[in-house]
């Protein structure tokens, strides 16, 4: 499958020739495919937003070299129009919302676009469908009105009627309840197979990246130290501690019975996997 | 454009100017003000940008925010020398079609242009060199004895302290808005005024409901912790002068002296 995102030894530095210059992003080279499930991360400060901020040109390289969708985004003209194929959902995009109605807001990315009016319409309903919100209720309702949940999959609406080719996410499903999260990770699963969209999840939800990534890198101290399937990333858990992150839960469980000198795989992912290895383990010692 | 070092912000030190107590600063700023601006004659503002260059040489500030805080306002500094340049009458030195300049004219434009740059790196001074939390606790402790003839000087100072607290909060909210906007297409720049108006709106709601946001959930967390304004509040930093608070601040008056005289004697 061909590159949607190349990253040629990328670094980033905030407030350069200042007493407050930071290196945020050191030499990092990665190549995301076309139609891929990336997760992403990192602990807090690891350089995973600014990193997301470079796919889409509101960042550019302070050295190095970031092509998306085979534009360089160091190249001013073509920077600007990449918000058309590429959509980047915020850290808590409900505090984004500016309409008077949640229609006019998920309406406005389109009609930046330049759509007809009948088009835009179309993929208002369209993408608030997909969020689990009512359109004809939407056309009357006030952002400001709405429930917390109901805003964040209100704004999420507005990036995903763009219809990007590759869709960001940063923290998507941080503040939601488990309910919440699970809905909202099946939207996004829906809108990537409507699509065949590339989707880039930013997280620190080690069952979500489990669930849904088939690629995973992962960012300490805007380093990229790994890149991988989740398996083998989470096969290395001593590395994966040592920078601040955790294991999925059933990983974690099927660890420590494998410390305990338990004839266990160790490359447990869901809890199905756990749960088979733990009868496994059962009707073993049972014998 | 948001990004980076806000105008005037603290650079951390640790230099003299650094350590001297906010309130002395403060009487320093003030003196230094009132003889550039009422006081100084020629005489007097060269004693003035002496003082002036041996505090930026003493603060140990990289050349680069110094001049950054001029080149702030170097419109006003080129139009103000322009406009005494051209417009005060004397002996002519060079016609350029209508306009005339004199050679009085560019003496008082550098005058004037002088005097404004010592005040703008004057001003900028403090900002630089104090944590704006240690500002505005020597503010309140100058304003205080005003508090006699009801001036509320502890609420001013917490609104001060305040503010200025959430002017980073603001600008990095502002920056993530705009980014998110613009990752919706929204361009902040182009068309007429009432077009232009319009297109700060998706920027101005969120600032806005974010700014009410916050200041619901600051009067939640103070009023949770029992704050109740300056009724016998105690300082965990409190201030105090030192010898060199005391030298500085005779320095300082001796010069403001010493201008006074220049100009009367």
């Amino acid at each position: 499958m061909s590159s949607i995102i190349e990253i040629d030894k990328l670094s980033h530095i905030y407030s350069p020739g200042t007493p407050f210059q930071v290196t945020s992003l050191d030499s990092i080279s990665l190549d995301i495919k076309k139609g891929v499930f990336l997760a992403i991360i990192g602990s807090t400060g690891s350089g995973k937003s600014t990193l997301v901020r470079h796919f889409n040109g509101l960042l550019t390289p302070a050295a190095g070299n970031v092509r998306v969708c085979g534009i360089d985004t160091a190249d001013k003209k073509q920077r600007r129009n990449l918000w058309r194929s590429v959509g980047l959902v915020f850290q808590q995009p409900e505090h984004q919302l500016f309409e008077e109605t949640v229609f006019t807001d998920v309406a406005f990315g389109p009609r930046n676009m330049g759509l007809t009016e009948a088009e835009i319409t179309e993929r208002v309903h369209e993408a608030l469908r997909l969020v689990g919100l009512d359109p004809l209720e939407a056309a009357r309702m006030s952002p400001f009105c709405l429930s917390g949940g109901m805003r964040r999959r209100a704004a999420i609406a507005g990036v995903l009627a763009l219809k990007p080719q590759v869709l960001i996410l940063d923290e998507p499903t941080a503040g939601l309840d488990p309910q919440g999260k699970r809905q909202l990770m099946k939207h996004i699963e829906e809108f990537r197979r409507r699509e065949g969209a590339t989707i880039i999840l930013v997280t620190h939800d080690m069952e979500e990246v489990a669930l849904m990534a088939e690629r995973v890198a992962v960012l300490n101290r805007g380093r990229l130290v790994m890149e991988g399937k989740p398996r083998e990333i989470f096969s290395r858990a001593a590395e994966l501690t040592a920078i601040g992150l955790d294991l999925p839960a059933p990983a974690r469980l099927i660890r420590q019975l494998r410390l305990l000198g338990k004839p266990v795989r160790t490359d447990v992912l869901t809890t199905a996997e756990a749960e088979e290895e733990i009868a496994r383990l059962l009707g073993e010692t049972q014998c | 454009m948001l990004s980076g070092i806000s105008l005037g912000q603290y650079i951390p030190g640790d230099s003299l100017l650094h350590r001297l107590d906010p309130r002395t600063k403060v009487i320093g700023v003030l003196a230094a003000a009132a003889s550039i601006l009422a006081f100084a004659n020629w005489q007097g503002l060269v004693l003035t940008a002496l003082l002036t260059l041996i505090a930026l040489l003493v603060s140990k500030l990289p050349l680069g925010i110094i001049l950054g805080s001029l080149k702030s306002l170097w419109l006003l500094l080129v139009i103000t020398f322009l406009l005494q340049a051209f417009l005060t009458p004397g002996t002519l030195l060079a016609v350029l079609g209508p306009l005339k300049i004199s050679r009085e004219g560019v003496f008082a434009a550098g005058e004037i242009v002088l005097r404004l740059a010592l005040l703008i790196l004057i001003a900028f001074l403090p900002t630089l060199t104090t944590p704006p939390i240690k500002l505005t606790a020597g503010l309140e402790s100058i304003i205080s004895p005003l508090q006699r003839l009801g001036v509320p000087a502890h609420e001013l100072a917490l609104m001060m302290t305040l503010a200025l607290r959430f002017v980073p909060t603001l600008l990095q909210e502002a920056e993530v808005v705009i980014s998110a906007q613009r990752s919706r297409g929204a361009g902040f720049t182009t068309g007429s005024p009432a077009k232009w108006a319009r297109s700060l709106l998706p920027l101005f709601v969120p600032l806005f409901a974010g700014a009410l946001r916050r200041a619901d959930d600051l009067a939640v967390a103070m009023e949770s912790r029992c704050y109740r304004g300056g009724a016998n509040r105690t300082r965990m930093n409190a201030l105090k002068f030192s010898a060199p608070d005391y030298v500085v601040i005779g320095v300082t008056l001796a010069v403001l002296a010493g201008v006074v005289a220049l100009r009367f004697i």
